[in-house]
């Protein structure tokens, strides 16, 4: 009796363990792929519809004809503007368990897998795969963290972009075919709509919308050199100049609809779209979304924010090389596809961005994208923190909670502390 | 020996993966995070890290949206109990007085709750839209179009702490009223109806029935109400996401919090929160413990 107790014992508490240890492995299923003989290639994006997905797709079929050995495995995360996925990449990075490659935006967000040691130096593919010479020099600067680079753009996005409404503009007599010089004069012609009869000629969104209208009204008051200085410490943010931006910012929200707290971009877009609004301020996957809802562009026009003419505020998707991956001669040919001339314009033609080489054909592009290309070569290129090309997610995380505050109670000195503690934080 | 194995071997047995398995992902759990909480783990970076104590506790309490948080927190509790209970002991007592139909209300009470927070909040996100007049959508619209044009407002998208979180408790009260309203009611018809008619046969009006009679019977389920309201409030995480999203300031609690600094990879700070709120919940829950334990002694 004794002995059969003390097996029943045993067993009883195996079968607790063996349910601990299967609830522990349960937890890495999300990520997959570890199977290497059919020699699967798992890429984590957030990429999972409408342009963005039609471009993933149009990558994907470029990688199965260069890269037949592999297999294309999507372990796209869906929802939050990528901060879903994020989250998830963050776990499966903890457990050890990383994809073959995963997206990230380019620049100082990189930090924080760097910092963790959780991606690997891809300088070396940038000469084999010569994208050291297809991609602009001063991206390229961007893109290197301490003499490394770590990770490979798939294409360029714009962030400074004003969308107009001419129709809107004209009840004002304002002059839709190009920005109003600075700040102010954007102001000026603001306050003649409101004067109109547009009562929210500025259609704003929440969140990291908020965040592009700051960044642009720096970039414009303080100037490419002063605004880059900014995100690297060099340019303090308790400046005078700083103060004034803010308080600009201030007069521009007074321009802005109530419910900017409520609403995500495209309906900020639709406010424009339908003449609510005469402006609004946003990067240039707008082009794609305006393609998409069928806005003919005679409906709409561009021009970059007022007076950021001269700077090319970017952002960049790229993928990485994570460390200890599971294939990593499959994630190179990923890589490999990813910067490459016919990969590049697979991905950006569909998801209505442009390719980060330079030696694109602009013909094979549509035409917001064939400007934008020739923007790319001649302005000066700044960084977006709302984009993660600035500031890691952390300081843009604190800077988010700082502006959603200021849009409740402006307040430009608190706003400006709390700016500037932001940057000081990793 | 052989004979004490055998009263309490089987019982022992039939606990025993319960509490291997509450041994490791409850209190194992809250012991590696605490320990975690104390150390310098800043980053998602392996390897070893140092204690610094409460160090991070510290720090905590010293910043301005850790407290903002905290206050949030506390204006929502009491706004969601409070909400929650008028409105459920409300339609508990109506139907509990007799109406034709009360399946259907009862139903229709109760049915908010198989909605997942998340869903409800997606909805309560356009309803609680804060345009005004002209351009007003959501509930601003309705009241518009029902001429309310006093009930219109900005929600909590503007104003004190106390509109905002009482904005954000609103969708939550509409989604427990009906739970709330069950606990009374099954309260209430689990009351002799000999006491009823004792306290009529003495003479008590209908007020002094509820005041003396019905509702000091109730205490142990309004007790239990608030508690289970209390920690539900105290973990609310999805809805407020789901109205406001994640970087809000004028709407974040500790939860919010804890996501956006587990976003960062800031494991220590994370686990602090998540300590500092499993604290909080413990405040609410253990003397209801407590008390419960007495009153199973006392029987």
């Amino acid at each position: 009796m004794r002995g059969g107790l003390s097996k029943t014992l045993a067993l009883v508490g195996a079968a607790g363990l063996l349910a601990v240890s299967a609830c522990g492995n349960s937890n890495s299923g999300g990520s997959g792929g570890n199977s290497s003989a059919s020699k699967d290639v798992t890429v984590f994006t957030w990429w999972a519809d409408g342009g963005e997905k039609a471009g993933l797709d149009g990558l994907v079929s470029v990688f199965s004809t260069a890269c037949k050995d592999y297999k294309f495995v999507n372990s796209a995360v869906a929802g939050g503007a990528g901060s879903n996925a994020k989250q998830v990449l963050a776990n499966d990075l903890q457990a050890g368990k990383p994809p073959s490659t995963f997206q990230a935006h380019a620049g100082a967000e990189l930090k924080d897998y760097i910092n963790a040691g959780q991606v690997d130096d891809v300088s070396q593919l940038y000469k084999d795969y010569g994208l050291d010479k297809a991609f602009p020099q001063n991206l390229i600067d961007n893109l290197t963290v301490g003499g490394k680079i770590y990770s490979i753009p798939a294409n360029v996005h714009r962030a400074n972009v004003v969308w107009a409404n001419p129709t809107v503009l004209k009840k004002a007599n304002l002059d839709a075919t190009k920005a109003p010089a600075s700040v102010d004069a954007w102001i000026a012609d603001l306050t003649k709509l409101k004067a109109a009869g547009v009562a929210a000629p500025l259609a704003l969104s929440k969140g990291f919308a908020q965040e592009m209208l700051v960044e642009a009204v720096l970039l414009a008051d303080l100037g490419p050199d002063k605004f880059k200085g900014l995100w690297d410490g060099k340019t303090p943010w308790a400046g005078g100049d700083v103060t004034a931006a803010l308080n600009k910012y201030k007069t521009l929200l007074t321009f802005t609809n109530s419910d900017r707290e409520a609403i995500d971009w495209p309906d900020a877009l639709g406010y424009v779209n339908s003449g609510k609004a005469g402006y609004t301020l946003m990067g240039d996957w707008v082009a794609a979304q305006q393609l998409a809802d069928k806005i003919p562009d005679t409906a709409y026009t561009y021009w970059p924010a007022p007076g950021t003419s001269e700077a090319f505020q970017f952002l960049s998707d790229s993928f990485t090389l994570p460390t200890n991956g599971v294939d990593p001669d499959g994630a190179k040919c990923w890589l490999k596809t990813v910067g490459s001339a016919e990969g590049q314009k697979a991905f950006n033609t569909k998801k209505g961005s442009i390719p980060a080489r330079s030696d694109a054909n602009p013909a094979d592009y549509p035409k917001y994208q064939q400007t934008a290309m020739a923007d790319w070569k001649k302005d000066q290129i700044v960084p977006s923190c709302a984009h993660g090309a600035a500031c890691t997610l952390g300081q843009n995380n604190d800077i988010l909670s700082a502006l959603s505050q200021f849009s409740g109670s402006p307040d430009v000195a608190k706003l400006q502390t709390a700016l500037g503690a932001a940057m000081k934080t990793s | 020996m052989h004979g004490r194995i055998r009263t309490w071997g089987p019982g022992a047995l039939v606990l025993l993966p319960t509490v291997l398995l509450l041994g490791y992902f409850v209190y194992g759990l809250i012991a590696w995070s605490f320990n975690t909480s104390l150390t310098d783990r800043h980053t998602a970076r392996k390897g070893p890290a140092s204690y610094v104590g409460f160090e991070n506790y510290g720090h905590l309490f010293g910043e301005d949206r850790f407290l903002n948080s905290l206050k949030n927190l506390g204006v929502l509790t009491v706004a969601f109990i409070v909400g929650t209970l008028i409105f459920g002991l409300l339609w508990a007592l109506l139907l509990e007085k007799g109406v034709p139909g009360e399946s259907i209300f009862r139903s229709i009470y109760l049915f908010p709750m198989a909605i997942s927070m998340i869903a409800s909040g997606v909805v309560w996100g356009w309803l609680l839209n804060p345009s005004q007049g002209a351009d007003a959508r959501g509930l601003n619209r309705l009241f518009e179009i029902l001429h309310l044009h006093f009930l219109e407002n900005p929600w909590w998208t503007a104003g004190s702490r106390w509109t905002t979180m009482a904005s954000i408790a609103l969708p939550a009260v509409w989604q427990l009223s009906g739970y709330i309203m069950a606990l009374f009611l099954a309260g209430f018809r689990g009351i002799p109806p000999e006491l009823r008619e004792a306290a009529r046969v003495d003479g008590a009006s209908e007020f002094k029935l509820y005041r003396h009679v019905l509702f000091p019977q109730l205490s142990p389920i309004a007790l239990s109400a608030l508690i289970i309201l209390g920690h539900m409030s105290l973990k609310l995480f999805d809805l407020i996401y789901a109205i406001t999203g994640p970087n809000q300031f004028r709407t974040e609690v500790p939860a919010i919090y804890m996501w956006n600094t587990l976003l960062r990879s800031d494991m220590a700070k994370s686990a602090a929160i998540a300590i500092v709120l499993l604290a909080v919940v413990a405040v609410l829950v253990i003397p209801y413990i407590a008390y419960t334990v007495r009153q199973e002694n006392e029987e």
